[in-house]
């Protein structure tokens, strides 16, 4: 590992700021009246945030794609919840779509 | 938070777990790889605590492991954890709240996991209590999955062969389906997927999902509906379904 101090600095800078990123939405949410369009704003904004690392813990892996097995698993967890399947069974297809397909050689 | 068994379903309780689960097994991974990368069990420990944010501290063993300066690893971890902000305003008010603790505590649960599953729920004592459930199960999982998977460190093969890594983007994509109903925010957020996708290649790790917002630009003009009705629900249709449960 490098310099140790440098390291608690990155670390400690990583959690206070992270923190602060959390600590502020709620804070700025009861400061600032918002209109009613303005609220359904921010709830699409949550799920539009949501989708979008959804769309990228699946397809990417840094900055290339990760290959055709995560995002086939997602893609039969995604097929499942929306013909309502229950969630135990939604998360643990994927897994398993995802597994089988590595083991058939597919990455 | 003792109303939260009161108020959740036994469903949407085992959802949780069931999400818990899978963090405590990322979080394995993550251990295991942060030793195997030649950082001693502090790191990923402190780490799994106070930064409680798995894709940013993922980010800093590599940037770190990599030879990059930690302090630059730290702001690419802010940048990843910047959707935090807009997590925070998106969340009902009353979900964190109080003084003291409680509030600091509130805040620092909020993850992806707490958001989805309380917006996933109908009314706002089932949002407050999922959202604590959740929100203290990674807490609990997280650090636990953390230490674990550096103590045992290269005794953990490779987790991919498992499948781990659909995990937790099915997780979430279980909780967002039920929102995903109305037309107007389907479309917002699949242009904000297409943008992140796009810029991936490209950009820094976190701020791809911070430009999906401009999805939400097509949600600028006022909607020809009638004001004051609740967000994320479809016009002429019974209430957006809470979180899906478990059947039988």
């Amino acid at each position: 590992m490098k310099d140790p101090t440098l390291v608690v600095a990155g670390l400690l800078t990583l959690s206070a700021g992270t923190f602060a990123f959390r600590f502020a939405g709620p804070v700025l949410r009861k400061r600032i009246a918002f209109p009613p369009r303005a609220e359904r704003l921010l709830q699409a904004a949550a799920v539009v945030l949501l989708t979008a690392l959804v769309a990228t813990t699946a397809l990417t892996k840094g900055h290339d794609f990760a290959g055709p097995a995560r995002p086939a698993g997602v893609l039969v967890g995604g097929v499942l919840a929306w013909r309502k399947a229950p969630f135990l069974v939604v998360v643990l297809a994927a897994a398993a779509t995802t597994a089988v397909l590595r083991l058939l050689g597919i990455p | 938070m003792s109303s939260i068994y009161r108020t959740l379903t036994g469903g949407t309780l085992r959802d949780i777990a069931l999400a818990c689960l899978a963090v405590w097994f990322i979080g394995l991974s993550y251990g295991a790889i942060a030793v195997t990368s030649g950082f001693p069990l502090w790191v990923p420990a402190a780490q799994s605590v106070l930064v409680l944010a798995g894709a940013s501290e993922f980010l800093f063993i590599g940037i770190v492991a990599a030879g990059g300066n930690p302090i630059a690893a730290a702001l690419a971890g802010l940048l990843v954890n910047a959707r935090h902000v807009p997590y925070g305003l998106a969340l009902p008010d009353k979900i964190v709240t109080g003084r003291g603790w409680r509030r600091l505590l509130g805040s620092h649960v909020m993850n992806d996991e707490s958001v989805a599953f309380a917006l996933a729920q109908g009314d706002l004592p089932r949002q407050r209590a999922a959202y604590w459930a959740c929100g203290l199960g990674v807490v609990l999982c997280w650090p636990a999955g953390a230490v674990l998977g550096a103590l045992i460190g290269s005794a953990i093969g490779n987790t991919g062969a498992f499948g781990l890594d659909a995990m937790f983007p099915a997780v979430i994509l279980a909780l967002i389906v039920p929102a995903l109903r109305d037309w107007v925010t389907v479309r917002a957020a699949l242009i904000g997927a297409v943008i992140a996708l796009a810029a991936t290649p490209f950009l820094p790790a976190g701020l791809p999902v911070l430009l999906a917002l401009g999805g939400l630009a097509g949600l600028l003009r006022p909607p020809p509906r009638p004001p004051g009705r609740p967000p994320l629900r479809p016009p002429g249709r019974p209430p957006r379904r809470p979180l899906r449960r478990a059947a039988g």
